[in-house]
């Protein structure tokens, strides 16, 4: 059966779209046939990071109005073969979007893949709640930050509320908590919530830690996800997350901050 | 940039991923404020072409593919189209 997994936060600019792209290459890499969706209508970004923006022909909205079949919306990637992208449209008629046009493409597209992720966009609005009505599971990303924090607590009582599974009094929907843009040096000086502390705050399960790290910017410069960069801690740091989200245990690694040798703590070092 | 990055060995030079982006964003952007002010004829051409192959074969319209490349100097559009086998064929000549 195929798993529908959204991408959500409530607040913008704390690496969903980042992680969706970490996350669906990185299952795709694990042999899963994965297809990302972007939900973020009028402010498509998932094919620059991706790295396919020059490939767009047709999107989601195409499909929904019937102008192109799914096939033709869908973008295989040319590094993994197991991963496809379904863009955005550029269109700014938000009611683009229906609940029934979106069933209709999750359910052909679960004929044919194992992972269905979708990269909300921000807010509690119409798109975020197509994004995640849906989802088996959610990836609920959040950033060691007051407000980053309490919309990623809105948006846990929205999963609980309004998704599908809630209106069926179905299981509810799996949650994970996928702490994004950490930087632990910043965590002891106290400047930064604890990752207790935001475990404790929003009691779910964490995914993964990913730390904050100047490789996402190289990442998204070139369109290359950044699980990719193997070289990098916050390519790691997905990995790991991707194999525990498929069951494996892996100990949490860059949540503390590096001991800095005499001469580096003179001179400062950067973070690659 | 200060005086201690001649010791740490850093050099000011143009980190080349931002080269990267900088095209990255011209090709695509320049493409879609050409869309913005016209309507993107990619769905029409799509089902006129069809329209026209389907007058002379018996066409699946799920069997079409459109593929675009979208340059700086230049663009590529390849449409792939699958035909049936030619007894599929000649039946749909006999029946016009
Ligand atoms: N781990 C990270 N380290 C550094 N920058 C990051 C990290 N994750 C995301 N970013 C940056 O944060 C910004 C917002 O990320 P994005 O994934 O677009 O967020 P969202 O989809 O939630 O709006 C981008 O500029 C991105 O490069
Ligand atoms: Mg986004």
């Amino acid at each position: 059966m195929a798993q529908v997994v959204v991408v959500t936060s409530g607040k913008g600019g704390v690496g969903k779209t980042t992680s969706s792209a970490a996350f669906a290459t990185g299952l795709a890499q694990r042999g899963k046939k994965t297809v990302v969706i972007d939900f973020d209508v009028g402010l498509r970004n998932l094919d620059l990071i991706m790295g396919v923006e020059r490939r767009v022909v047709f999107d989601i909205v195409n499909v929904i109005s019937g102008e192109a079949r799914l096939n033709q919306a869908l973008i295989r990637d040319k590094r993994v073969d197991t991963l496809s992208i379904l863009p955005a449209s550029q269109t700014r008629d938000k009611d683009a979007l229906t609940k029934e046009g979106v069933q209709k493409i999750i359910e052909e597209l679960a004929k044919d893949f194992d992972y269905i992720l979708c990269d909300s966009p921000a807010g509690i609005e119409k798109g975020a709640l197509l994004a995640l009505y849906f989802a088996d599971q959610a990836i609920v990303v959040t950033n060691p930050e007051v407000s980053s924090v309490r919309d990623s607590d809105r948006i846990l009582g929205v999963l609980q509320s309004r998704s599908k599974r809630a209106e069926e009094k179905r299981e509810p929907v799996k949650e994970h908590l996928l702490v994004t843009r950490f930087d632990p040096a910043r965590v002891e000086r106290g400047e930064m919530l604890k990752l207790e502390d935001i475990q404790e705050i929003l009691s779910i399960p964490l995914l993964g830690v990913i730390p904050e790290s100047e490789s996402v910017l190289k990442a998204s410069n070139t369109g290359t996800p950044v699980i990719m960069d193997a070289e990098s801690m916050a390519g790691q740091a997905y990995t790991d997350a991707v194999a525990r989200f498929l069951g494996e245990e892996k100990p949490h690694r860059f949540i503390e901050a590096e001991k800095k040798g005499i001469f580096k703590r003179l001179f400062g070092g950067r973070a690659a | 940039m200060s005086w201690l990055d001649y010791f740490r060995g850093r050099r000011q030079e143009q980190p080349a991923s931002a080269t990267a982006a900088k095209e990255r964003l011209q090709i695509v952007l320049a493409h879609e404020r050409i869309g913005r002010t016209r309507e993107d004829f990619l769905p029409k051409l799509q089902q006129e072409l069809i329209a026209v192959v389907a007058r002379y074969v018996a066409i699946d319209p799920g069997k079409v593919n459109v593929n675009l490349d979208r340059g700086g100097d230049m663009s590529t559009l390849a449409i792939e189209i699958e035909l049936p086998a030619p007894a599929a064929m000649r039946v749909a000549a006999n029946a016009r």
